[in-house]
């Protein structure tokens, strides 16, 4: 199977799409003759013009805002945003008109769009430039919100979202851009809604998504040679939601920790704790752990921003005292 | 000069009987409807918040008479009058108002939110300049697509100073859309008069910052509206970019029912209120020999019935079945 970098896969998977429907267009700043801050858009403006790989002006809320008028109009743009920071500008675009249109319409407007960026910190951007956005955009009925992490599911998943008839928040692990693995040949697509099984243990369930996961399947290894076989999912889709998956793995294993770069609180942790509870309370040998950011504004130094972000060691930990161990 | 002689001064060759008298139906259509909005909140029929159109029939008329179902307008929460000069179904907008399951948007969205994509009515935006962006790129759709179709965004002076005006004139600007601004100025951004909360005299000569064309026009004047919509929408055709008009208007009743209206004098209204548009059109017609009051008298009884049939059919028909609560939020999830 061809190994490319998560960046080429997703290159891949929208210039496939853009050969394939020309309703396919992509919006953002810097995106055509400089081939994108992150380079994901590199050299598509060559192959496809301006006319579809369309340079904006710096103005999130008003290009993001045309991209949904364009959608609910009969195109399928994709929007990128240069980071999900930046977003905050467009947010009442994105919620008040494309996540509401379809139901205050009584369903007679679609908005077939995507809306794509880095998300999430770990490179000493700090307070302004690091935001993990699963919970704020995950919300809002009306929006799917995904965050893929390996370069397999990157490209299926953005393919899966373009031809997404719904407005779809596609949140890239920006750390992971020149992370390289394994992409098929050829189309393919990975469903929205169902969680992936990075690694399969019993003794105790670890839930992340984004860039965390890889750091789950360390924490593996690591409790591995203490002797613990733990479980990691990948929630690859935060709306909708694989509830099937968490609940099944801690029915087999009793113990849960979710991991995850925001902060703790109305968190996507939150939910998952909740619906563990919910769904799987006798099956529960332990409380669920949650390991977070720290409830700060991102630092910039380095040691700063390590101890803000759940670190390895905290997660052993967490694991641990799920395992009574601690 | 009285308001008829501009009319007349302004009147163009194309606006002969046939064309006039849709037009005036039109008017007559948003008046009434307005009226009897407006009469039917107050009896606790209409819930939410309603937001009436009377005195600006002109520009939704004026503008909207040289669209087709192939262009796009986006609105706002003053929205009834786009909506009805856009072809709008007016039996569904009235059972829209009531929340009934026969409303346009089948009683889920109300007063601020109809919307009609047959009709090219992408629809009422209850955040004020929440319409720019989205005319954008309907006319970027119709650019792109070479459908040929333009995008009218309806705003008010109110929006004017939000940011997504600036954006939106700027993307339309340097990328030659075919998209018209029309700026409602009624001279109150809810209770702050222009004077106050905007920096320009003439909203249309912020245009000059995206060296657009900003033209100003009286707003009661049917067919000064209809004079200058035409040109601006014919450039908008041409491919030779948007247009930023500005019409000088007022509206009859509050920002919204139940408003005190106390930030204006009862003078002033009367000031309006003798320039009625409709007045004025039907004085035109009526003087110049372009129908007969007879006719007119007609129409507006026409009107009034299919008003009044609007409501009684409104007022039977059933609300949504509790399940459409869960509908329509996603194509498919």
């Amino acid at each position: 199977m061809p190994v490319m970098t998560y960046r080429e896969a997703l290159r891949s998977a929208m210039a496939e799409e853009m050969t394939r429907d020309e309703s396919v267009v992509i919006l953002g700043e810097d995106i055509g003759i400089y081939g994108g801050t992150h380079l994901v858009t590199d050299k598509l403006i060559d192959q496809f013009g301006p006319r579809r790989v369309i340079d904006t002006p710096i103005a999130e809320g008003g290009f993001t805002g045309a991209a949904i008028g364009m959608a609910m109009a009969g195109m399928r743009p994709i929007v990128e945003m240069m980071t999900w920071n930046f977003s905050f500008q467009a947010v009442d675009q994105i919620v008040q008109n494309a996540a509401k249109v379809r139901y205050f319409s009584g369903g007679q407007v679609t908005v077939p769009l995507v809306i794509r960026g880095p998300n999430g910190g770990g490179v000493q951007l700090s307070a302004q430039h690091t935001h993990s956005l699963e919970n704020f955009y995950g919300h809002f009925p009306g929006l799917k919100v995904v965050s893929p992490v390996t370069p397999h599911d990157v490209k299926g998943m953005m393919i899966e979202a373009i031809r997404d008839p719904n407005p779809i928040i596609f949140l890239e692990a920006g750390a992971l851009y020149g992370t390289k693995g394994e992409v098929p040949e050829g189309e393919f697509t990975v469903p929205f809604g169902k969680a992936r099984v990075a690694r399969e243990g019993t003794d105790v369930t670890l839930i992340a998504y984004g860039r965390q996961v890889n750091m789950l399947l360390k924490v593996a290894d690591t409790l591995a040679a203490d002797g613990v076989a733990a479980e990691v999912i990948d929630l690859r889709s935060i709306r909708p939601f694989d509830e099937q998956t968490i609940v099944e793995s801690v029915r087999k294993t009793h113990r849960a920790v979710v991991v995850q770069e925001q902060w703790r609180w109305f968190s996507v942790g939150s939910e998952v704790a909740a619906l563990i509870q919910e769904q799987a309370f006798d099956d529960l040998d332990a409380p669920v752990e949650r390991v977070s950011g720290a409830e700060v504004p991102a630092p910039y130094a380095r040691n700063l921003e390590v101890a803000a972000f759940p670190s390895e060691q905290q997660i052993v930990d967490a694991a641990r005292r799920a395992m009574y161990r601690g | 000069m009285s308001a008829t002689d501009t009319m007349a001064s302004a009147a163009l060759a194309d606006l002969d009987g046939d064309k006039l008298r849709p037009m005036y139906e039109r008017m007559v259509q948003i008046r009434v409807f307005e009226e009897l909005a407006g009469k039917n909140f107050a009896a606790g029929l209409v819930p939410g918040f309603v937001h009436l159109y009377a005195g600006e029939e002109a520009i939704a008329v004026g503008v909207c008479s040289h669209l087709t179902d192939k262009d796009f307008i986006t609105s706002t929460h003053r929205g009834h009058g786009h909506c009805i000069a856009k072809g709008v179904d007016i039996p569904g907008m009235v059972a829209e108002l009531m929340g009934k399951s026969t409303g346009v948007c089948k009683g889920k969205g109300g007063s601020m939110h109809i919307a009609d994509v047959d009709k090219g009515m992408l629809g009422a935006n209850g955040i004020v300049g929440g319409g720019f962006p989205l005319a954008c790129g309907a006319a970027l759709t119709a650019k792109t697509l070479k459908t040929g179709g333009v995008a009218v965004c309806f705003f008010g002076d109110g929006a004017s100073n939000q940011g997504t005006f600036h954006e939106g004139l700027n993307l339309a600007a340097i990328w030659k859309l075919p998209v018209v601004f029309v700026c409602e100025n009624n001279g109150y951004a809810e209770a702050t008069p222009v004077h106050y909360h905007c920096s320009a005299t003439d909203i249309a000569n912020r245009a000059g910052g995206y060296e657009i064309p900003g033209i100003v026009v009286d707003g009661l004047d049917l067919f000064a509206v209809y004079e200058a919509a035409g040109e601006a929408i014919a450039r908008a055709r041409r491919g030779e970019g948007p247009t930023l008009l500005e019409a000088k208007t007022y509206r009859f009743y509050g920002h919204f029912e139940g408003d005190q209206v106390t930030y204006r004098t009862s003078e002033e209204l009367a000031r309006y209120r003798d320039r009625d548009p409709i007045q004025a059109v039907r004085t035109f017609m009526v003087a110049r020999g372009v129908a007969a009051a007879e006719e007119l008298d007609a129409i507006d009884a026409g009107v009034a019935h299919l008003l009044d049939e609007s409501w009684e059919a409104a007022k039977a028909a059933a609300f949504p079945a509790t399940e459409e609560t869960l509908t329509d939020v996603y194509v498919r999830y």
